[in-house]
């Protein structure tokens, strides 16, 4: 049971119905394409800079694989090193255990309001959701997450979570919703980024300066130390994780490394494979609690919530070494042409494709392991070496199996690769396939090109033509010109080595 | 040398003419081919689809089939990188250890046609004539599975008479994805579209690309849409010479 939370949104329908709404807004596809280009080209142009990055890439694969073969071992590490340094260390078994415990947190330090540091695994757990029922406000900080909140929208993106927002949409958002959460935005705003940022800065100040609790996630923490890693560009993360009293951590237990010195490769791939820079501008580093410096006290959240079940899927598990960055999103074709929303999950693209439905059981996300073709791109671009087209097509094993399991096989679909799989275990059934392909084609071709085709088929002659099937197979022409005394199922070279 | 031609099950019967071209290529540059009647299909759409049970038979039956030849050769990278890649994975997943080992023989001698005469054939200039302009779309299985790299373009520069412009974007993928063009049909289209919309931009006549699955996808698009550009199988340009007519 991963809890209710936000791995999967509630009332999404499937991937390609979801995707359908989504390809038909011009807006939406507009903004995609300017910034998933934009951010490729970057990112292409950053890692060709270094000689050794597919060597920077074996190593970060080998730490993560290597970690999560023992994870119970540095999560025990980890929580001796945080809680030697001052720190407390809590363990949540899914969302609403995690949500229990920052909330209970929050409500013992007396406040009503914390900020926020960018961070997946409270999106993942629904934590401000959470928080509001208990009567807690909670402020996004980082700035495009800003946009989200003050949207009532959803992220669409792991690392630009408003990447589906144009400037004019967001200058009209600050408009409408700054005033109902704090400092309204200035008259007048224009939509120039500098504008909407400074109006951002303004709205965000006050927030900083006043609430007493943080709560962020963690992009790594080593275990030999305690240090806990977040990584980011504006520095309103630095600003939660400096002032406030309190600093809550959700972490996912697959972020633990064993060293300290094992940031050394994974702050060279993160920034060149997220951003397109060769360091991002913000990397904040913690260790317990230091006294006269900082949060004086530290609370570390360690979230199952499905981990620990993927860990099992021997196929599966390689996409806990997932480090956010995001470079699969932006590569891949199906994610350019829909955005984030139609994965319905906070983790979208390829990686939620393979994340998603192991966390809650791939009958929960039955779409998403269909929702690629399978082209590469992803386990190209990934830093650690995911082999995501490999975690697809295993994943889509699954669901088929988790269907027949409950009897909703057979489906037409079914059927029909039951059919196709009967048909070419035999040659001659084959062959007399082809016979009947050929004849139905010259009922339904015209000049040799089929127009239309009914059912399911449709899908496919909506927007192509097709051509007939040959007349005569490649099978039948060889028969007839080449191999005079071959006999079915016998290559021809044994008959010649009787001959 | 002795080579094997696997056709594959699509081309078998939507494009015998590809393997008619890849017979008399191999044939013009002095191999004996041979063509194993006992062939069927890679079992590509089961497994991607998920149908694993389904796939079995079809490894068994290519393990058997294809033994034993100095090369088998494929004219499509994606059917060849399911021998090369996934055959294993399923053997393996039913704990058959004589046919994991079957595979393993057989999984190495299996080339895409461009691997086939660049690596084991040593040849770049094939002794082709085609005097028309081209387009070459790199197919993502035989770009990013089998790492098939410049090899196809090294081939077709060196076609005689031959105009190659190339594909903006060309290692985009197209949208194909087997069963995906049905199941999420309307991303396939999407990405059709902006596909064709490079393919036009080259101003080529003819579209290539190594496997016709691809091909089909696009050329069905530029069809519709009545651009006039053609596509063509990369065996089908390297087999053309100077006394054919197209």
């Amino acid at each position: 049971m991963s809890g209710a939370d936000n791995v999967v949104w509630l009332g999404t329908p499937a991937f390609p119905e979801a995707a359908r709404a989504a390809l038909a807004d011009t807006r939406l596809r507009a903004n995609l394409r300017r910034a998933t280009t934009t951010i490729r080209d970057k990112r292409l142009a950053a890692t060709a800079e270094l000689d050794d990055w597919e060597e920077l890439r074996e190593r970060a694969a080998a730490v993560k694989r290597r970690t999560l073969r023992h994870l119970d071992h540095h999560l025990l590490r980890l929580e001796e090193a945080v809680t030697a340094a001052g720190g407390t260390v809590h363990w949540a078994a899914d969302a609403a255990e995690a949500n229990r415990i920052v909330t209970h947190l929050v409500k013992a330090t007396g406040e009503r309001e914390v900020v926020k540091v960018k961070s997946m695994a409270t999106q993942e757990i629904g934590l401000n959701e959470a928080l509001a029922d208990a009567g807690i406000r909670a402020y996004e900080t980082d700035l495009a997450e800003l946009i989200v909140q003050l949207g009532g929208d959803r992220p669409s993106h792991i690392l630009v979570p408003a990447i589906h927002r144009g400037r004019s949409e967001i200058r009209e958002i600050f408009l409408r919703e700054m005033g109902e959460w704090g400092r309204p935005a200035p008259e007048g705003l224009g939509d120039d980024p500098r504008d909407l940022a400074e109006a951002a800065r303004l709205h965000l100040r006050e927030k900083f300066l006043r609430c007493k609790v943080a709560v962020s996630g963690a992009n790594f923490a080593a275990a030999d130390t305690g240090t806990v890693v977040v990584v980011e560009s504006e520095g309103n993360g630095r600003m939660c994780l400096t002032l406030p009293d309190t600093l809550i951590t959700v972490m996912g237990i697959e972020k633990v490394l064993p060293s300290f010195a094992d940031l050394d490769v994974f702050l060279q791939l993160l920034p060149r494979s997220s951003t397109g820079e060769r360091m991002n501008p913000y990397t904040s580093l913690w260790t317990g609690v230091t006294e006269g410096d900082g949060p004086r006290h530290f609370h570390l959240v360690l979230l199952d919530n499905g981990r620990t079940a993927t860990l099992a899927d021997e196929v599966g598990r390689q996409a806990l070494s997932c480090i956010r960055c995001s470079a699969c999103l932006n590569v891949c074709p199906v994610y350019e042409r829909t955005g984030g929303h139609a994965y319905g999950s906070v983790y979208p693209g390829p990686i939620g494709a393979v994340l998603t439905p192991q966390l809650v059981g791939v009958e929960n996300a039955a779409s998403l392991p269909f929702a690629s073709t399978l082209c590469g791109a992803c386990y190209d671009a990934c830093p650690v070496k995911i082999n995501i087209p490999e975690v697809l097509v295993h994943l889509r094993a699954e669901a088929v199996e988790a269907k027949r399991r409950s009897r909703l096989l057979p489906t037409a679909e079914a059927l029909a690769m039951k059919a196709a799989g009967w048909v070419m275990s035999s040659p001659k059934r084959l062959a007399a396939a082809h016979r009947l392909a050929a004849l139905g084609a010259r009922l339904v071709a015209r000049d040799g090109l089929i127009g239309s085709l009914p059912g399911p088929l449709a899908r496919w002659t909506g927007t192509r033509d097709t051509p007939a099937p040959a007349q005569e197979s490649l099978r039948a022409w060889w028969r007839r010109t080449k191999a005079v005394n071959e006999t079915q199922g016998r290559t021809t070279a044994e008959e010649e080595g009787r001959r | 040398m002795r080579i094997a031609l696997f056709i594959t099950c699509f081309n078998d019967t939507m494009f015998p003419s590809t393997g008619r071209a890849v017979t008399a290529l191999l044939e013009r540059l002095g191999h004996t081919v041979e063509f194993p009647q006992g062939q069927t299909c890679c079992g590509q759409m089961h497994f991607n689809t998920g149908y694993r049970p389904e796939t079995l038979p079809m490894v068994r039956r290519f393990a058997e089939v294809f033994a034993g030849y100095d090369a088998v050769v494929a004219p499509s990278g994606s059917c060849a990188g399911m021998v090369r890649d996934h055959h294993r994975v399923v053997a393996a997943q039913y704990g058959d250890t004589a046919l994991t080992e079957a595979v393993d023989q057989v999984a190495p001698t299996v080339y895409e046609l461009s691997e086939l005469l660049v690596d084991v054939l040593g040849v770049t200039d094939v002794g082709a004539y085609f005097p028309h302009r081209v387009t070459y779309h790199p197919t993502c299985h035989s770009l990013r599975m089998l790492r098939v790299g410049d090899r196809p373009l090294r081939l077709l520069r060196a076609v005689r008479g031959i105009d190659l412009v190339e594909l903006p974007a060309a290692d985009s993928c197209c949208g194909f994805g087997g069963t995906f063009a049905l199941k999420n049909h309307e991303v396939s289209h999407a990405m059709l579209a902006d596909k064709m919309r490079h393919v036009q931009s080259t101003g080529a006549e003819f579209l290539c690309a190594g496997d016709n699955s691809c091909l089909t996808h696009i050329g069905g698009g530029l069809s519709r849409l009545r651009t006039g550009i053609g596509t063509l199988h990369l065996a089908e340009i390297l087999a053309a010479t100077e006394g054919d007519a197209r």
